[in-house]
């Protein structure tokens, strides 16, 4: 039977035609459908869930192999900086049961906060890199990879991209392979103990399984020689080697889908027969560097194809046919349209308060991080998840004694970010003497990726009843007084603004609480608000609260705002802000 | 059949996905090679959103060259003018004059063009305009708007009509699908 599939979707397939018994994942853009399949379409046949962090998930799915079931931990790219600690010494001890890490890399940043190249932590940590160029080759090389794991006894990182992930082809769906779970839990002290006495022998055997890896390469069906003119030979992979096949059908190909380590000998072979040698690939000269190293000439890499952005079909074409196409001119001056906090966005009332008492603000990764544009511009600086407790308690020791409120730091950070990595910034605030104030915005939900369960919720990926982590309990567990820890209505903004005023005043952290659930995930509506035209001055600063409901209408002494009925959930934050009380629910 | 490349713009909530899921649905169906792709994380949050749908005998490339773009169909004008420069050179253009404001021009930051038909027509394109809210109105929800455009594009895509039927109907949920069967006839008469 053949379906339409995303790249993610077909993983998930793959996961489970490959005969998984185990997978879990922290959700991240372009990963996450990768878990929601399986936790839904597959969830008879494969335990999944969500973890808090992409370590954890990570360290749980190396015990699953342990155990000796296929395993599989799924993550965006900056997730495997979290997970890195357990995955190059899992390629230490190896595995029992298959092992696939599958990375999901997102160049041009169209929802990260960097693009790095992940292809480069197969080389650091000396594993194999399995890399497919569309939905087909997603579900079949997945399944490749558990045998390489279990073959070379090693983890496999299988690397996609966004173009990888979200985009749909047809794929050939094939049955499950029916793998017996094990009926004991086998002990090996030596291969899965890393002390420094059982870990040294094993880095020479790495290197051996490398060796060999290379070798296996020539034949693995991964790759793939694809021989027609003869004048250019194209390297590639992943989806720089169909932007190469769409501009140049009839050029010689060595098509790579075992990436680390190259094949040798395959390479030097393809680059005997063709009488120039093109590597396009996306970020990083991975492969030219490999190939470069064998001695082997490349004459075009990345002095024709950029090392920032992505890849796209027409200046892929353009550096190998060297025909320019033609093309009308770009529409400028456009406004542009970025992303937005939606209507009734529980962040919004916070942001407007933040920006009012223009505090520094340490952000984190979420929904929230819009904060930062225009017109809120209320959130100053944000690294990684987590990351918004820690740099505000370094800010705070740095700056030392501060008579200036506007000084003070507030860390912003969400429900899912504070249970990934916020926590353990939160212990060394209270320990380390800091006094930021720390915002939990607790909406429920991972919003930004769509919408998954939480450790806060009471819910796992399959559905099951968990136990609700009580963030106000746990910070107080922790260390925090108990009156310094506040809850507030995420739409009260005098509550907010006097509570944040006081707790910003004390020597000693804070922790002020939101718990308003997401509005889209949710589905949030209340009665929504209107403009009375009359009361109305036209003076905007409504419109400051950034919300796709309200707008200007009219000329002149007629001009008032205006709010759509079809977008308003009537959460009141403009008619908060409103001095003239010309902001009030519908009749 | 040459590959046809369809490019799909709009705003995060307007179906774009969903008209991109009945146009490969269809595709399918009449045993064609498809490749879809689009970005998302942030498209469900008032952002401009892009869908690129190509099929044809076989497909390698997942998104639309800009400057090889056959049908373009704007969810609103401003975004198909966005992406206007994409339609190739006697290619089509099928959009609706149904406005969203971006969240630039409602925060005041900014102002929506008044210029922006006249724009589009300045392109060399076959430039065709559906009311499509006000059609899917008439079917029975303004949501429907995306399925209107579809039954717009599919003039377009020599697939016969039992084809496209199945596809939408497929790609729907029961209780709203006689609403999207008389979207997509509405759009396919326009």
């Amino acid at each position: 039977m053949k379906e339409v599939l995303s790249g993610n979707e077909a993983i998930a397939r793959g996961a489970w035609e490959a005969g998984v018994r185990y997978a879990a994942a922290y959700p991240g853009t372009p990963s996450t459908e990768i878990l929601e399949n399986i936790g839904t379409r597959y969830r008879d046949d494969i335990y999944s869930q969500w973890s808090p962090n992409e370590k954890v998930a990570l360290e749980t799915v190396v015990g699953a192999s342990i155990a000796g079931v296929r395993a599989l931990a799924a993550m965006k790219h900056v997730g495997v900086n979290v997970a890195a600690d357990p995955l190059f010494t899992a390629s230490y001890t190896g595995v029992r049961g298959g092992l696939v890490l599958v990375c999901a890399d997102d160049p041009n940043l169209h929802s990260s906060q960097n693009e790095q190249d992940n292809r480069n932590y197969a080389k650091f940590a000396k594993i194999p890199l399995v890399e497919p160029s569309d939905s087909q080759e997603a579900k079949e090389f997945l399944k490749i990879a558990f045998e390489i794991s279990e073959q070379f006894d090693t983890p496999v990182l299988f690397r996609t991209t966004t173009r990888i992930s979200h985009s749909k082809s047809i794929v050939d769906l094939g049955d499950r392979a029916e793998l017996p779970r094990p009926d004991h839990m086998e002990r090996d002290v030596k291969k899965y103990t890393m002390l420094p006495a059982y870990a040294r022998p094993k880095h020479p055997k790495i290197e051996e399984r490398l060796r060999n890896l290379r070798a296996y390469g020539a034949t693995s069906p991964l790759n793939r020689v694809e021989m027609g003119d003869r004048s250019v030979g194209i390297v590639a992979s992943g989806i720089a080697y169909q932007y190469a096949k769409e501009a140049l059908p009839n050029a010689s190909f060595l098509k790579l889908g075992l990436t680390y380590p190259i094949p040798d000998d395959l390479v030097r072979e393809f680059a005997s027969k063709v009488d120039q040698l093109i590597v396009v690939e996306e970020l990083d000269p991975f492969l030219e560097e490999q190939i470069r190293l064998l001695g082997i000439e490349v004459a075009h890499g990345k002095d024709w194809f950029p090392i920032t952005g992505e890849l796209t079909p027409e200046a892929v074409a353009e550096r190998l046919t060297g025909r320019v196409g033609q093309r009308q001119p770009a529409a400028e001056g456009l406004p542009v349209r970025p992303p937005v906090l939606c209507p009734g966005c529980s962040h919004r009332g916070v942001f407007t308060v933040l920006r009012k008492l223009k505090v520094y603000v340490s952000g984190d990764i979420g929904c929230y991080t819009l904060g930062a544009l225009p017109p809120f511009e209320a959130l100053h600086a944000c690294l990684c998840m987590g990351g918004s407790i820690t740099m505000a308690h370094g800010i705070s020791k740095a700056m030392g004694e501060v008579t200036d409120r506007k000084d003070r730091t507030v860390a912003v950070i969400g429900d899912s970010t504070f249970f990934h990595s916020g926590v353990t910034g939160l212990m060394d605030m209270i320990w380390n003497g800091g006094h930021s104030v720390v915002m939990i915005q607790d909406n429920r939900i991972t919003a930004m990726t769509g919408g998954q369960v939480t450790p806060g919720i009471g819910k796992t990926l399959m559905g099951a009843d968990s136990p609700a982590i009580d963030i106000e309990k746990l910070v107080v567990t922790l260390g925090v007084k108990p009156e310094n820890v506040r809850v507030v209505s995420a739409y009260d903004l005098k509550e907010i603004e006097t509570v944040l005023k006081e707790e910003l005043d004390k020597p000693e952290p804070s922790v002020v609480i939101t718990k308003d659930p997401c509005v889209l995930q949710y589905r949030v509506k209340n009665t929504p608000m209107r403009v009375d035209p009359e009361a109305c001055t036209a003076c905007g600063v409504c419109l400051r609260t950034s919300c796709i409901a309200l707008g200007m209408t009219g000329e002149g002494d007629e001009k008032h705002a205006e709010i759509d009925p079809n977008f308003c959930t009537g959460c009141t934050v403009c008619a908060q802000v409103c001095k003239f009380d010309a902001i009030r629910p519908q009749e | 059949m040459k590959t046809v490349n369809l490019l799909l713009s709009g705003v995060g909530g307007q179906g774009v996905i969903l008209a991109s899921a009945i146009l490969s649905r269809a595709a399918l169906l009449q045993g064609l090679d498809i490749k879809q792709s689009e970005v998302h994380g942030m498209s469900q949050r008032g952002g401009s959103v892009v869908s690129h749908v190509r099929v044809g005998e076989k497909v390698h490339s997942p998104l639309v060259a800009e400057g090889g773009c056959d049908i373009l169909l704007g969810f609103e004008p401003l975004e198909a003018l966005r992406f206007a420069h994409w339609v190739r050179k006697g290619g089509t253009i099928v959009y609706t004059p149904d406005r969203v404001n971006p969240s630039t021009v409602s925060a005041g930051l900014a102002e929506y063009p008044d210029d922006v038909e006249e724009r589009l027509r300045t392109y060399p394109v076959n430039l065709v305009r559906v009311e499509a809210a006000a059609l899917a109105e008439r079917a029975g929800n303004r949501r429907a708007a995306n399925v209107v455009l579809v039954g717009a594009a599919s003039r377009y895509l020599d697939f016969p009509l039992e084809v496209w039927e199945k596809a939408v109907e497929g790609s729907v949920p029961p209780k709203v699908r006689d609403v999207n069967r008389e979207a997509f006839r509405l759009g396919r008469e326009a």
